[in-house]
């Protein structure tokens, strides 16, 4: 594997906290993974992503130790800009997202590479793509602080694409999205794993993870619980005394193998229960 | 104890937008209601008009005996207590228990009375234990618990949540449904605008689709999930139950996964 982000023994206490939100934490992210982080709240995903971000430990002070490499090269000497341009960050509320500076959707996607210094025509061709790929050309001229939850999501997640960075970190992007709007926002998270980037997520929707994503982290108390392929993680005897969610096949299927169902695998999603069903009546193992 | 009532309801901005059309709804009290459909469809400006936050520009909106035209917000807001989307839209003090003591203090109870309907609020809610934190320190989920505890607290008839279950882990739903038990003990009407089609169909018999700018479906749940029309209008999707009952070749109105559990046991061998 070629890890594009490693935490090596990482702990880290907020400067206002009495306790480590992470503690010893260490794990390799290969390039061009989709990775999922979950656990239930304050479980410290959103710590976790500050550090890969770089807010920590270039905005929040607090005790670090151990360290946190972004190609190699350890956060804590890099440049915020450099930074910048390297990882996109999403922010799970994009009501703090939007800046309050500008006054329409296209501004507001191309404020982040004026920032850059991007030449004007370039900015304009790119916030053109961005639009049209986040599907809200429709809203170019409209002020931001007009738009609803789930377009203002959209919209945050567009000013960040428009960047190119290599990595995404994406904070629950679905909180405010209709189904729908989840459906657009997955495609554009699996379109920018197509086109190569590195995406770390924060989801609580385990059926989106079981559709999406390559590997799972499981975080809890702080600690990494578990780290792997998203299938095995689910099947992991111990992630369910975490307890954290199945998807909901997975719920399904461990409800019926306790009531003395033998089924050859655990499915993960929706449509593989048929097949799963399918198989134990013919008392086969898994595909 | 109140119902709601909205008979032939249009809404238009100022500018001239329209949000609502031609609206016939009645909430009963003691009912428990989800309200689904895309962004944009008009759930939210249809749950404003009943605490008064909007006024309908055609028909009538009753709550109980009144006609909201000719009430205030803040005497409507004695029946209809109204959490919104986002929490920072509502939190305005600098402790938790500040926050949720308000609401009773201006509905006129006096100091007992407003202590003790806010010890049930933060009890109810799970955040007893940041009672004296700021609520902005608390992440979202929490921050979200504080102003539910905040709207129940004031002990309106009427309780309208507009996206409870965003952003809540498996404790904060399970608060939630803790809420929604709660509340339909002290026989409170609760109307909740949702995506999650799971938790409607957990917690909730009554399901409202809602669909450029109308009502386009009301009724049982079990029964709206099976509606392919108002589903693909809607563009809901069913809930997981459902589609895996589907897949097996199951009948119709199931979308609960302890019903599916059942109709699965009843058919394999086990």
């Amino acid at each position: 594997m070629d890890p594009v982000i490693q935490l090596k023994n990482v702990s880290y206490r907020y400067p206002v906290g009495d306790e480590q939100v992470l503690k010893n934490v260490s794990l390799d992210i290969g390039r061009g993974k989709l990775v999922t982080i979950v656990g239930n709240n304050s479980a410290g995903k959103t710590t976790l992503c500050n550090l890969i971000r770089g807010f920590i430990p270039h905005f929040y002070k607090g005790d670090l130790e151990g360290s946190v490499l972004v190609d190699g090269e350890e956060i804590a000497d890099a440049q915020l800009g450099q930074l910048a341009e390297k990882i996109g960050y999403v922010f799970q509320n994009p009501f703090i997202q939007i800046s309050g500076v500008k006054e329409t959707v296209f501004d507001e996607v191309a404020f982040g590479l004026e920032n850059l210094g991007v030449p004007v025509d370039d900015i304009r061709r790119r916030v053109e793509d961005v639009l049209q790929l986040v599907k809200i050309d429709n809203l170019r001229n409209k002020n931001p602080f007009e738009l609803s939850g789930g377009q203002r999501q959209r919209v945050a997640l567009a000013s960040i694409i428009v960047m190119d960075p290599d990595i995404l970190v994406i904070d629950e992007p679905s909180s405010q999205l209709d189904p729908v709007g989840t459906e657009q926002v997955f495609d554009i998270i699996r379109l920018m794993k197509e086109r190569g980037k590195t995406i770390v997520l924060v989801e609580h929707k385990m059926d989106l993870i079981a559709e999406y994503a390559d590997e799972l982290i499981v975080l809890a108390d702080g600690e990494v619980k578990l780290h792997g392929p998203v299938r095995e993680v689910f099947a992991d005897p111990s992630y369910m005394a975490l307890g954290i969610q199945y998807p909901h096949a997975a719920a399904l299927a461990l409800d019926l193998q306790e009531k003395g169902m033998e089924l050859p695998f655990l499915p993960i999603r929706d449509e593989e229960v048929a097949e799963c069903l399918a198989r134990a009546r013919r008392k086969e193992g898994r595909p | 104890m109140t119902e709601i009532r909205l008979k032939g309801v249009s809404f238009a901005y100022p500018d001239g937008t329209k949000a609502l059309e031609d609206l016939e709804l009645t909430v009963r009290a003691g009912e428990r209601v989800a309200i689904a459909g895309q962004n944009g469809a008009g759930k939210t400006t249809a749950v404003k008009l009943m605490n008064g936050l909007l006024r309908p520009t055609e028909g009538t909106v009753e709550v109980g005996d009144w006609d909201t035209k000719d009430r205030t917000t803040a005497q409507l807001s004695k029946k209809v207590g109204y959490v919104f989307q986002n929490p920072d839209d509502q939190i305005f003090h600098n402790e938790v228990i500040d926050e949720v003591r308000f609401g009773p203090k201006n509905m006129g109870f006096d100091e007992a009375r407003t202590d003790e309907l806010t010890a049930w609020a933060i009890g109810l809610c799970g955040i007893v234990k940041h009672g004296e934190e700021n609520p902005y320190n608390l992440p979202y989920s929490m921050r979200k618990f504080v102003t539910v505890a905040s709207v129940i607290a004031m002990d309106g008839d009427v309780v309208i949540m507009d996206e409870p279950t965003a952003g809540q882990d498996q404790v904060g739903l399970a608060i939630l449904k803790d809420v929604l038990d709660e509340l339909g003990r002290r026989g409170k009407t609760v109307i909740t605008i949702t995506h999650d089609m799971e938790f409607v169909a957990e917690h909730f018999d009554r399901l409202v689709i809602m669909a450029n700018r109308r009502i386009i479906a009301d009724g049982p749940a079990s029964e709206l999930f099976s509606r392919e029309a108002v589903l693909k209008e809607s563009m809901l999707k069913p809930p997981s139950a459902a589609i895996i009952a589907q897949s097996l070749g199951l009948p119709e109105g199931i979308i609960r996964r302890k019903q599916l559990e059942e109709h699965i046991l009843a058919r394999e061998p086990h």
